[in-house]
């Protein structure tokens, strides 16, 4: 079963300090959402208010078009898996899964069938009649999942499930949950505060800090296109370039920043149309930067920068950079493989213009 | 050198302790198989006739099991309110709960003997005829602080998320109590349950002060001692002695077996 999530104005204040602050969200049925952000922002809050377990201070939730703001987690078409996968200890694995179903009426051998079934899903049908104390922590995790999925949720909320694992186990069960959300359709609202977690499993990533959305898409937009300064530097590294708008026309900006003036296309601002006079942030990633080799369409020069550091990483050369226009401005820049990189060196930096995003604001004020 | 001192040391010293532990009781099992009129040395030679003699006693046959009925009865409804009280505490949020803690711990404090007698005014005051079930009651009164204490320190905070996960997949509370939580706590109500049944068994003023007609098994030794010393009473106090074993055994036995496996 399936669902869509709508969430509409919801705040909740824990005494003076608030959780989350006016935050509405609207989930497709089917959908695998990732709520992204460091701790305290008010992911889990979110997850604990569409589960039940919270009731917002101000603001509705509704679940597949109905009103669900005081509803019981008993009630809800909602089912939870827990961090710390909340098995019981003292049941097997089969009455594990087929506990929800057991609460629902459902006689014995129906469940365990059913139940044996879930297992199956998350390849755990041999283990049946063990206890959860048998078992690693990955394979404890999929019982949760089971357990979770037996009693045909419309929305699996997942509170960081993944957290316990070691880096491996992690990526390998993003990959089985995805697979598994694909399989068996239902609306997944998953929190975590690893960006490479969400953007591996997420059809839309939902990027929270201080209690509000700081941005909303796909995890290529997110990452390739932030919204929010935050947003762009939470998911990866990125080279913050201040700069102040200078002048305008219909289609695109002028903007003067320590690396030089640059005029870029107003697709470059996506927070918004930029103002004349207005302070900006320049956002690179650093993958993004080029050798200015003589003069190329759509390249935006940066200038001279001097190598002050590298470090090789396989794939690439991480290089620390200090442009010659601003000394005191260390870039962090990937250069190939192939290239010959050594401490001193000058490159002369550019990067596509596509690929520069302007954001309102400094990073002093984040 | 040094480590052989030490061993030896600790070795004696382990000697005497239990030695003054448990020679008294020793000597008190040994003179039950007295063959003669006196638990008193020397050892005349073994014989069971005082067990014979006890089992033969009708009194003491009663006694024993209405020590039985009032251990039993008095633990399980020590554990099943120190259990609620427990889950209340740890669970909710209550007025005063430092003080309500505070207040079921205390009769642990008082004295028996006060404990006796305060419910002997109340019980004269109500005009309730002492019996075996008021025994009980005082029991319950001594034993429930204990059952509390146990169940209360059991109950951690990694179970609410259980109980959570439970109410969240559609359990009533009172079927989270009955299928998460009491399961989840056995160990520790099996330990408080126990317990109490051992100090139940052996406890002598508050039954000696509660009860008419209907002793329980202590109140009757002591009734059997005012008339002198006889290796009888060595043989019911070895007796005694066996039941608190087995109890505190079987208690060792379940808690070692579910910490051994989790």
């Amino acid at each position: 079963m399936t669902a869509a999530v709508s969430v509409e104005n919801a705040t909740k204040t824990f005494g003076p300090f608030t959780a989350l602050n006016d935050v509405s969200l609207e989930i497709a049925a089917g959908e695998f959402i990732v709520l992204l952000g460091p701790s305290g922002c008010g992911k889990t809050t979110l997850l604990s208010i569409l589960g039940g377990f919270l009731s917002p201070s101000r603001g509705r939730v509704l679940i597949g078009g109905r009103e669900m703001t005081n509803v019981t987690p008993a009630k809800r078409p909602t089912t939870t898996m827990f961090q710390d996968y909340a098995l019981f200890p003292h049941m097997k694995l089969k009455d594990n899964v087929g506990f929800g179903l057991r609460m629902r009426g459902m006689a014995k051998t129906e469940r365990d069938e059913k139940a044996l079934g879930f297992l199956d899903l998350v390849g755990l049908r041999t283990a049946a009649d063990k206890k959860p104390h048998e078992l690693s922590g990955g394979q404890r995790q999929r019982v949760a999942l089971a357990r979770a999925l037996a009693v045909d949720p419309e929305v699996l909320l997942l509170d960081e499930p993944l957290g316990a694992l070691d880096l491996k186990l992690r990526r390998q069960m993003q990959d089985e949950l995805k697979a598994i959300q694909k399989r068996v359709g239902t609306t997944f609202v998953h929190v975590t505060h690893d960006q490479e977690e969400a953007m591996a499993i997420a059809d839309r990533i939902v990027v929270m800090n201080q209690g509000r959305i700081e941005d909303i898409g796909a995890p290529a937009d997110i990452y390739m296109r932030p919204r929010s300064l935050f947003s762009a530097g939470f998911m990866g590294e990125v080279n913050f370039i201040p700069g102040r708008v200078t002048a305008l026309d219909p289609t695109s900006a002028t903007v003067e920043t320590a690396l030089g003036t640059v005029t870029l296309s107003l697709t470059a601002f996506t927070a918004g149309a930029p103002i004349a006079g207005q302070a900006v942030t320049f956002c690179i990633r650093p993958e993004h930067f080029r050798r200015a080799e003589g003069e190329q369409a759509n390249l935006v020069s940066l200038g001279q920068a001097r190598i002050t550091g590298q470090a090789f990483f396989g794939t690439h050369y991480r290089c620390h950079l200090a442009p010659d226009a601003a000394p005191d401005l260390s870039l962090v820049v990937h250069m190939r493989q192939s290239t010959h990189v050594s401490d001193g060196d000058a490159v002369p930096l550019a990067v596509p213009a596509k690929d520069v995003v302007v954001l309102p604001g400094t990073t002093k004020d984040t | 050198m040094r480590n052989v001192l030490i061993s030896t040391v600790s070795w004696v010293y382990a000697t005497l302790i239990f030695g003054f532990i448990f020679l008294p009781v020793a000597v008190l099992v040994l003179f039950s198989f007295q063959d003669g009129r006196l638990p008193v040395p020397p050892f005349n030679g073994f014989s069971t006739q005082w067990y014979a003699a006890v089992f033969a006693d009708r009194k003491l046959m009663a006694a024993l099991a209405n020590s039985f009925v009032v251990a039993l009865v008095s633990s399980l409804i020590a554990c099943l309110l120190g259990f609620l009280a427990a889950y209340a505490l740890a669970r909710h949020k209550l007025p005063g709960s430092a003080l309500q803690r505070g207040l079921l711990i205390a009769p642990m404090t008082v004295s028996y003997l006060i404990i006796a007698l305060g419910l002997l005014t109340v019980l004269n005051t109500f005009g309730i005829p002492l019996s075996l079930w008021t025994v009980g009651v005082g029991h319950v009164v001594i034993n429930l602080p204990l059952c509390f204490a146990i169940i209360y320190s059991s109950m951690g905070d990694h179970h609410i998320n259980i109980e959570r996960a439970a109410r969240d997949l559609g359990a009533s509370d009172f079927k989270v109590m009955v299928l998460v939580t009491a399961p989840m706590l056995m160990p520790s109500i099996l330990a408080a349950f126990f317990l109490s049944v051992t100090f139940s068994w052996d406890e002598f003023i508050i039954a000696f002060l509660l009860s008419r007609f209907d002793v329980t098994l202590p109140v009757e030794i002591w009734s059997l001692l005012r008339s002198g010393l006889n290796p009888k009473t060595n043989a019911i106090g070895s007796l005694v002695f066996l039941v608190s074993v087995a109890a505190l055994l079987l208690l060792e036995f379940t808690l070692f077996r579910k910490s051994g496996k989790s």
